[in-house]
């Protein structure tokens, strides 16, 4: 199925939900879903017939400045086909629906993003710090981040 | 589920409370192949629950790509992620970098990097099956799989003057050429480790002791490793014919042939700790088919000639992924305006493979545990990037 | 030693000094923490295999601190795991010998700048003995270093008491 195809079946299902989309002269096609609508999404995507993305490939925190992005690469593996859907929040208010429910292997994936990009997925299991330290403060790949001085007695920059 | 064993009684007739343990598994610990703590909790010597813990090889991955200061510098830390598979880690870059900048390479270029490719998926096998081995209290097999490794990094030194970490493949091209008796060296490396692959399969794989210790443990069924995207020898392991080089074909792996190694659950289940040893074990066979084949119709070609003076890509973003030997490893490009990346995540195949490791330990022993670790194979510099 | 032993017919006598006898016993049997970190860890593994054979020195790796002599810091050093690190030279017993392996160790290597959770070289939280250095040394490099060790260690003194 190409982007356009699904782009229409998600248009038609979710009208308002779905807010742009780049189907050519990109590298990867992508949908960009309004953030609080990106779960309901998520299950449609999952079980509809036409779809089938049963995979997550990837799920990335970005930092915008002034807004986070998550991206989430999908892929079906009885249809083979692919698609990528986007969705920003801003930095004041990062709340995303978690997709864990759907695709286990988000769970890490939106830790690691939690951890380091600060996004807070609403209704995680579990969501901690996975790669940092539990006591580190601040995200790191967050665009203002400043390295800390020390960190337990230890001295961080060289 | 198991009924709960009636609990022991003690002389005067009330039954022993038994408690559950928590055990600390690394950092330093011989099995965990690096520095991973599992929190196992144990009731008895069964294994109710395993919380990993990460990070321990946290090194700023993602932070370091954001301020270099070209694309190209990205490539030496690329090959720090998966410190195993350098070649493989610098190919996912280089062909998400492509894809961004809509670079075409000549096929010389990528039949070099389909033979480096296959060269390192062969020793990354060579070390998982070997500390596997160790593992499971074979030391033979790691001795003579890690001589065997040996010559394969003399062929790398050979080309680019590393060992382990190579900054081979660039963005557009390579950074040599490889040497005029590569060819030949190549081929007498095939000729001899048939013969070591054949003879550690016999060694290891249809041992006994190995069995027993494999089969039938950690079954990852077909379904849920596809719900926690596992990937590589993990999920073809567990039966699904699913390789990136085949289905979703990146530089010309379409041009070869060769088999998708699957999981046919010989010694137990479909799934299980002996199926994902064993298709490293063939997916190595399958390799060397591949470079005989890219050796045999080397083009020829400049491989230096299509690399960019400068890159300044136009905003966008790209996701490129290969079939690492661990499973796909994707590089997710975001550029904006500017010779440096904006930000680039590495969807790491170990770190999601790992993932799936306290679904398919719960019930098992605490020494079987030591099992699905090895069968997993995973790289800390990878999981923690 | 080894040599002379075959020398005599009936039993002798070997004069030698305190000093000597624990140096050449120290340093013919430098048991290593089997404890990998990163990169160089893997080379370290291919300097015990069979083209390299660092047991031949005597360096046999051992799974507790308890019973190492050597540990060989074998990578990056992050910020989560100095701690450990320091609790696991804690837990060895004396003497002890640390071998800084690799750049980033030695230094941070290349995550010297901006690596916000790297340790910035390993004698931060603990002395160090031996740098190789290396991204990741080779391992004739570890080996080089190893035999450096043993330098150290035959020169020691039990009178003069070594600074920590």
């Amino acid at each position: 199925m190409t982007a356009q195809e699904i782009y229409d079946i998600l248009k038609a299902q979710f009208g308002e939900a779905v807010l742009e989309a780049k189907l050519e002269n990109v590298a990867d096609p992508f949908i960009k879903i309004a953030a609080g609508a990106i779960k309901e999404v998520s299950v449609f995507a999952k079980n509809d017939e036409r779809f089938q993305f049963d995979y997550l490939s990837c799920l990335s925190g970005v930092d915008f400045k002034g807004k986070l992005g998550v991206t989430y690469h999908l892929y079906s593996m009885t249809l083979r086909h692919k698609i990528v859907l986007k969705v920003e929040v801003p930095t004041d208010a990062p709340n995303v629906p978690s997709v864990e429910s759907i695709w286990k292997t988000a769970n890490w994936h939106e830790r690691e993003a939690f951890d380091l990009l600060g996004i807070n997925f609403l209704e995680h299991p579990d969501q901690r710090r996975i790669l940092l330290p539990d006591d580190w403060e601040g995200h790191p790949l967050r665009k203002d981040y400043q390295t800390p001085e020390f960190y337990n007695g230890m001295k961080v920059p060289y | 589920m198991i009924e709960t064993l009636e609990k022991p009684k003690t002389s005067t007739g009330k039954t022993l409370r038994t408690e559950e343990m928590i055990v600390n598994m690394g950092p330093q610990h011989p099995s965990t192949h690096g520095v991973l703590r599992l929190e196992v909790v144990l009731d008895g010597e069964i294994v109710t629950d395993v919380i990993p813990h990460l990070g321990y090889l946290h090194r700023c991955f993602e932070k370091h790509c954001e301020h270099m200061t070209s694309y190209q510098q990205v490539i030496p830390y690329v090959d720090r992620m998966d410190y195993v598979a350098s070649m493989t880690n610098e190919m996912a870059y280089v062909v998400a970098a492509e894809k961004l900048l809509k670079i075409e390479v000549c096929d010389r270029v990528h039949y070099i990097r389909i033979i480096m490719a296959e060269l390192q998926r062969i020793a990354s096998h060579l070390i998982a099956i070997g500390t596997f081995g160790i593992d499971m209290g074979a030391f033979t097999p790691f001795l003579y799989y890690f001589r065997d490794r040996e010559k394969i990094l003399e062929l790398f030194e050979m080309t680019c003057g590393a060992r382990l970490l190579y900054n081979y493949m660039w963005i557009g091209g390579l950074s040599h050429d490889i040497p005029p008796q590569f060819v030949e060296k190549t081929k007498e490396f095939i000729v001899g480790f048939k013969k070591t692959l054949q003879e550690v399969n016999d060694l290891l794989n249809y041992n006994e002791i190995f069995i027993k210790r494999t089969a039938n443990v950690g079954i990852l069924p077909k379904d849920l490793a596809i719900n926690y995207a596992c990937s590589g020898p993990m999920l073809r392991g567990s039966g699904v014919n699913w390789d990136l080089r085949r289905d979703d074909p990146y530089t010309m792996y379409d041009k070869f042939e060769w088999d998708v190694i699957v999981g046919k659950g010989e010694m137990g289940t479909v799934g299980d700790v002996w199926d994902r040893n064993m298709v490293r074990q063939l997916e190595m066979w399958e390799s060397l088919r591949i470079i005989e084949q890219a050796i045999a119709t080397l083009p020829e070609g400049d491989v230096s000639k299509a690399i960019p003076k400068r890159i300044r890509p136009v905003p966008g973003d790209a996701y490129g992924r290969v079939e690492g030997p661990r499973g796909e490893l994707g590089v997710y490009i975001i550029a904006e305006d500017s010779v440096t990346p904006y930000r680039i995540k590495a969807r790491a195949p170990a770190f999601v493979n790992l993932s799936v490791i306290t679904e398919i330990s719960k019930g098992a022993m605490l020494a079987d545990l030591v099992a699905i670790m090895g069968s997993i194979d995973i790289v800390l510099g990878e999981v923690d990037r | 030693m080894g040599l002379l032993d075959q020398k005599f017919e009936n039993s002798n006598v070997v004069v030698t000094t305190m000093d000597n006898l624990l140096n050449w016993a120290r340093l013919s049997s430098l048991w290593q923490m089997q404890f990998g970190l990163a990169c160089c860890a893997i080379e370290m593994m291919a300097a015990s295999a069979s083209n390299f054979d660092m047991m031949r020195f005597g360096v046999i790796p051992r799974a507790t601190p308890r019973q190492c002599d050597v540990m060989i810091v074998s990578g990056t050093v992050t910020l989560k795991m100095a701690s450990r690190i320091k609790r696991l030279y804690d837990q060895m017993s004396e003497p002890r010998y640390v071998i800084s392996m690799g750049s980033c160790s030695n230094c941070g290597g290349p995550y010297w700048e901006h690596g916000y959770h790297v340790l910035k070289g390993v004698d931060r939280i603990i002395p160090v003995d031996v740098y190789v250095p290396g991204c990741p040394p080779r391992p004739e490099a570890l080996i080089e270093g190893l035999i450096k060790l043993q330098e150290k260690i035959r020169n020691e003194s039990m009178a003069k008491k070594k600074a920590v």
